[in-house]
């Protein structure tokens, strides 16, 4: 393997496990409740994100929607304003307005992040059709939940993407619950990928716990996008870990078979990328404890930096609702 | 009338502009075209634009002079469009929506409301959205319970957008070209009425501030705020008004959001009496904000209590035998004036009221209203 590619996937493997740590250092603290907003953890997820997002180049850009710590991060957001957006300081990446639900880098190609179930589709879209318009080759990548399928929204953006031939890739993170419920009450037994078939994407369903799998499936499709080929789609299977809000684990509810947890757990998209790149000789123990104590310093770090932040300043809650 | 009515948008310094007549309609299509030209990045979107009929006209003949790139039609799909402009607004486009019913925008309100009216605020100002969103309000020839409604009140009650509802073509044209100019998206509602009207605008592109009243009467003894067509009512009320020795002030409002509160805040202040004539519904409505308004702040200027004219709160039955019972018109403002200012009705003013009550039916627009203005 040339140098470069083994720092790449080396590199995919070490956003992965810093997606996970942040959000274990925001779960450890979160009970201090001086993070003051609703919050969706993405552990169990992080190869969705890491995976499609590195199919992208830094001018391609990226909406998300409530679960959106890992996407921020994987395409580069700042992680201390991330942080400090949490902590409901003035530095925070939304300035203290949005939290959690609400992310922004947009240096870094992160357009935004919001809490409506399917609020970003079509704006992702527009985002797409502008880059058509003006002939600018960014492709943009669009991450939702399978809840999302089943708002009309999502249909009518497809629809919509399908007309215009746009280049956006639709990435959709089926964790197979909206909350507590399960997508058997919620959808009737068909593929997802399929009615995306239909809408005219270019649509595949693959492992969404397999960084390798959906590396490169998600480069074919940005390479289709970018190619003037319409839209693609990527329904990525996935397990959401822990509750659906919030920073602990709440399967004593019930509301999941026990048999799936353990199943998923076994399928931990971090763990089972450091076997493989142990078998193939890329990673070892110290290798992985070095990655490990970078990735807490720079964590330590930015949770010292957002705490040291200021609070904003009363006189300017009325800032930003308009502009001039 | 003020002596240069137009002295907000042309200073007094500049050369008069050459004015020409125009109907609503041939003012909204010039301000689309000439927004179209000066800046590549309009573009008009909406459900019949480059039709043979382009939205009664006011879009005809700007997708053969702009292309069917920035001047197209669209799927039926009212919330996932706007979402797709809000997305090409932040992107650096302008987007033009166009509703041909305001009633349709209501598919759209998640994407309007918390989208399109928050995305600046919840991201601290890193992104904006220069939207304008084109309502048409229906009325007449039985437009109904969904083809009819006159919603303005449910969109300013949303921080974050901005609505407007012009009634000349001056303003129309010049409040259109600045909501397109405006980096905050804008709900540019037009009562169906107003398209037909008739009255000189200036050539050229030019831009009439938002959230400025325009004074269309002056009067010394009660100040009528009217929005949208009602100020086509209140200005008709008003001559009546003066031959029964009632003065009336009229001032057209042109924006619900902002609101100039301070416009007629001194109109009241002048005439001690305030009537507020609206085209929605009453109930938590425009006039019930404007009168708490200046009810608050200018509560020593009232000689009497406010009144306002509105929409019932009702649906709008379909049925031209309810047109007139439904539409509040001129007579009702200059009965409603008349109260206001203490006047008892008697014989002399019953018959002049009585003048008021159109020939027309109500369910079509009364052919004297046309204009010039």
């Amino acid at each position: 393997m040339y140098l470069q590619e083994r720092r790449s996937t080396l590199d995919l493997f070490r956003q992965m496990l810093r997606i996970r740590r942040v959000e274990e250092a925001l779960a450890a603290r979160y009970a201090e409740q001086e993070m003051r907003c609703p919050m969706h953890l993405c552990i169990g997820q992080e190869a969705t994100a890491v995976g499609a997002i590195s199919a992208l180049g830094q001018d391609d850009r990226i909406f998300s929607g409530h679960r959106a710590h890992g996407h921020y991060l994987a395409k580069g957001g700042d992680l201390t304003a991330m942080i400090a957006e949490l902590y409901g300081r003035a530095s925070g990446c939304s300035k203290g307005r949005g939290g959690s639900m609400h992310l922004i880098d947009t240096e870094a190609g992160f357009m935004g992040s919001t809490a409506i179930v399917g609020g970003t589709v079509p704006v992702a879209v527009g985002a797409a059709w502008a880059s058509q318009l003006r002939d600018e080759g960014r492709v943009v990548c669009l991450f939702f939940g399978d809840g999302c399928f089943e708002q009309g929204v999502m249909h009518e953006s497809m629809n919509f993407a399908a007309l215009h031939r746009l280049p956006i890739l639709f990435v959709c993170e089926n964790n197979h619950y909206a909350v507590y419920t399960p997508l058997e009450e919620r959808q009737p037994a068909r593929p997802i990928h399929a009615i995306a078939s239909a809408h005219g994407l270019q649509a595949q369903e693959l492992d969404g716990n397999r960084l390798p799998t959906v590396r490169t499936a998600a480069d074919e499709a940005v390479h289709r996008a970018r190619a003037g080929d319409g839209p693609q789609f990527l329904e990525l299977h996935t397990w959401r870990w822990r509750e659906h809000c919030g920073p602990d684990v709440d399967d004593h509810l019930g509301y999941r078979a026990p048999e799936a947890q353990a199943d998923w757990l076994a399928r931990c998209p971090i763990e089972n990328e450091a076997a493989r790149l142990h078998a193939l000789g890329l990673l070892d123990d110290i290798g992985r404890q070095h990655i490990e104590n970078a990735i807490q310093h720079e964590i330590d770090a930015a949770f010292d930096a957002a705490l040291r932040a200021p609070l904003p300043r009363v006189e300017d809650m009325y800032g930003h609702l308009h502009g001039q | 009338m003020a002596s240069n009515p137009l002295a907000d948008i042309f200073p007094p310094s500049a050369p008069p502009p050459a004015m020409r007549k125009q109907t609503g309609i041939e003012a909204l299509n010039d301000a689309l075209g000439l927004c179209l030209q000066r800046d590549p990045t309009t573009l008009l979107i909406g459900e019949g634009v480059p039709d043979p009929k382009g939205i009664f006209g006011t879009t005809a003949g700007l997708r053969q002079r702009f292309g069917p790139q920035r001047v197209l039609d669209m799927p039926l799909a009212e919330n996932a469009l706007t979402g797709i402009c809000i997305g090409a607004a932040i992107s650096g486009l302008r987007p033009i929506m166009v509703h041909q019913r305001i009633d349709f925008a209501l598919l759209a309100m998640d994407q309007l409301i918390n989208n399109a009216a928050k995305w600046r605020y919840m991201f601290g100002g890193q992104a904006q959205v220069p939207l304008v969103v084109r309502c048409i309000v229906g009325r007449g020839w039985g437009q109904g319970p969904q083809h009819a409604q006159s919603l303005q009140s449910l969109f300013a009650h949303i921080p974050g957008l901005k609505v407007v509802m012009p009634v000349f073509p001056d303003d129309a044209k010049g409040l259109l070209c600045a909501a397109v100019a405006d980096d905050d998206p804008v709900i540019f509602i037009e009562h169906r009425w107003i398209h037909p009207l008739r009255g000189k605008v200036p050539t050229g592109y030019f831009e009439t501030p938002l959230g400025k009243a325009r004074r269309r009467r002056e009067g010394s003894d009660i100040t009528i705020a009217t929005f949208s067509y009602m100020t086509i009512e209140a200005l008709s009320a008003a001559r009546t008004l003066a031959r029964l020795g009632i003065e009336a002030e009229v001032i057209d409002m042109r924006s619900v959001s902002p609101l100039d509160v301070p416009a007629v805040l001194r109109s009241v202040a002048k005439t001690g009496h305030l009537l507020v004539a609206d085209t929605g519904h009453h109930s938590f409505g425009v006039t019930a904000e404007l009168i708490a308004r200046i009810t608050c702040q200018g509560f020593d200027h009232l000689r009497a209590a406010p009144a306002s004219v509105a929409l019932p709160d009702l649906p709008c039955p379909t049925s031209h035998a309810w047109a007139g019972h439904y539409y509040p018109a001129a007579a009702s403002i200059a009965e409603q004036a008349l109260r206001v200012c203490g006047v008892r009705i008697g014989e002399a003013q019953r018959h002049e009221l009585n003048t008021l009550q159109s020939d027309t039916p109500a369910d079509i627009p009364n052919p004297d209203y046309c204009g010039p203005f």
